[in-house]
């Protein structure tokens, strides 16, 4: 039966589209003009000045902080919602899954807004702290969506199995549960881990003096017309940091 | 397991998401509420007593075409999305299953990338003196001195660049269990090709299409920096009127009633949607 190519031909409209704006970034990045219109011979400047900038760096180093502890509480704490939700049947679990699934819709300004609120009426200081609980709020349910996912594939007969060759409770979870489950926890924690590293406008709620993370760091370059090309250049590196993670994720899945 | 049905198992289990999603999300969202029947104090907190002064400002008409504004954005975005959307999936789901893992990276990879990068990309493309300003300039597509940033069609466009693969991932998911041997039946059948996909595979990913929906709908309802970035003055959506309360007139208690209103708006209509899931979960079983 003859097939239409239409949906073949959106489909390569889309990715172009999708990436149009990305390859412009890069390729401006070793471009001497600096507003890109026309190629004006290649330059490594845009690195160098960036290299130097020592605020970046700084900032680079606060978000990889933060995003790598929010990751970690996010994982044990969505690996035993997942848990929790995937064993029981109750009213308990039914409430607990509304609220594992309200922050997926709940849009960004209004997490940032009420987390806000609670830590403006309570007097607690906004800073690293009250940054971290918020990257763990909203990387909670991510994480316990991709492990109840693996979960749902478990076969739970093992744990029996292991059970009735003398192993305890607690032994046969883990050596034989954690080890099972832990590519699907890991993939959890690596998509917390981007979610927590692009996190722009909850961020930008909570976070006080002296805890501009990256993100926030390129909006402020975005204002400043002289340190547009340095944008350029740090896209590039993340671009291909995004990439490198992709591929990881993806082998990690595979393994499975 | 006999044990595993204790019911100090399953509290023990349950009680650490439970209370940090009470404490961090539920009271949050709660004293946001609150918030708005409270008054305003110069530091940018909220002063002793209560009133409804508050909620008296926040019925000002001026905020009417800015509400009109976010809504029509909000649609537009995700009736383009799925638009967009639907052919590329139907492709994904035909395609052999080495391919499918391509085009579904293509996909996720822009996604990954930084939002605000994301944004900025579509700055620069679009400025004045960018490239695509200057090749439609040079294809007599657009006058000499258009401008291309700054306008309520550069925040659709931008809009639709970053809702498109929340979209396509829900989509995908509905269209990767549907049977495509039902559309070579209806074409067996006679229907041609576009009727077979409008009146077997569309409904087919129904599912899909609605949680696709809800997802791009609700994520446009808040946006706020995108307007702020690439749209003029006059394209403000509510999120902005928000973040503007908050951050330029410190007035917590006005945005807190936007917010809330906001809120109120997105969050019961999804606590009946999941309610009603629950239920049918409960009944299937």
């Amino acid at each position: 039966m003859k097939r239409s190519w239409l949906p073949a031909i959106i489909t390569f409209g889309v990715i172009l589209f999708l990436f149009a704006p990305l390859v412009v970034l890069v390729v401006n990045s070793f471009n001497a003009s600096r507003f890109g219109g026309e190629w004006e011979g290649f330059t490594w400047n845009w690195y160098i000045k960036l290299w130097s900038a020592g605020e970046v760096w700084e900032s680079l180093w606060i978000t990889l902080k933060i995003a790598l502890s929010a990751s970690l509480a996010a994982m044990v704490l969505g690996t035993l919602a997942a848990y929790a939700l995937h064993r029981f049947r109750s009213w308990l679990q039914n409430v607990h899954h509304m609220l594992i699934t309200l922050p997926l819709v709940m849009p960004d300004i209004l997490m940032g807004m009420s987390l806000l609120a609670l830590f403006v009426l309570t007097g607690v200081e906004t800073g690293l702290l009250t940054i971290w609980i918020a990257h763990v709020t909203f990387c909670l349910s991510f994480v316990t969506m991709v492990v109840l996912g693996r979960l749902q594939d478990f076969d739970f007969t093992l744990l029996d199995a292991a059970r009735d060759l003398g192993a305890t409770q607690a032994k046969a979870v883990k050596k034989v549960l954690l080890p099972l489950l832990l590519p699907g926890v890991l993939a959890g924690g690596l998509l917390a881990f981007t979610l927590s590293i692009d996190d722009y406008v909850i961020t930008f709620f909570v976070s006080g003096p002296g805890t501009t993370t990256l993100p926030l760091r390129v909006a402020s370059m975005m204002k400043t017309s002289r340190s547009l090309p340095m944008i350029n250049a740090l896209s590039t590196l993340l671009i291909a940091s995004t990439f490198l993670f992709a591929a990881l994720s993806s082998r990690l899945q595979r393994r499975v | 397991m006999s044990n595993e049905s204790r019911p100090a198992r399953q509290w023990l289990l349950t009680l650490p998401s439970l209370t940090w999603l009470a404490v961090f999300f539920v009271i949050p969202a709660i004293l946001v509420i609150i918030t708005a029947f409270r008054p305003a104090d110069l530091q940018g907190g909220v002063g002793p007593g209560w009133t409804l002064a508050t909620l008296r400002e926040v019925q000002d008409p001026a905020y009417l075409p800015i509400l009109w504004r976010t809504l029509w954005l909000s649609g537009a975005t995700t009736l383009i999305c799925l638009a967009l959307a639907l052919p590329v999936v139907f492709q994904m789901a035909r395609v052999g299953q080495r391919m499918r893992q391509v085009l579904l990276l293509l996909i996720v990879i822009p996604f990954l990338s930084n939002f605000l990068i994301r944004i900025f990309a579509w700055k620069s493309l679009l400025h004045p003196e960018g490239p695509l300003t200057k090749l439609l300039i040079v294809l007599h597509l657009i006058p000499e001195n258009a401008v291309l940033l700054n306008h309520v069609g550069t925040v659709l466009l931008v809009l639709v660049y970053t809702q498109l693969p929340f979209a396509i991932l829900p989509l995908y998911a509905a269209a990767e269990k549907f049977d495509f041997g039902l559309l070579d039946a209806a074409r067996d059948l006679g229907a041609g090709p576009w009727r077979a996909f409008s009146k077997v595979f569309i409904p087919g990913v129904r599912r899909g299409l609605i949680s696709a929906s809800v997802m791009v709908f609700v994520c446009c309802l808040g946006q706020y920096v995108i307007p702020q970035m690439v749209g003029g003055t006059s394209d403000e959506m509510l999120g902005s009127k928000i973040a503007q309360r908050v951050f330029s007139d410190r007035n917590l208690p006005h945005a807190s009633a936007l917010a809330g209103g906001l809120m109120l708006a997105v969050l019961v209509p999804m606590l009946i949607v999941v309610l009603w899931q629950q239920f049918g979960r409960k009944e299937a079983e």
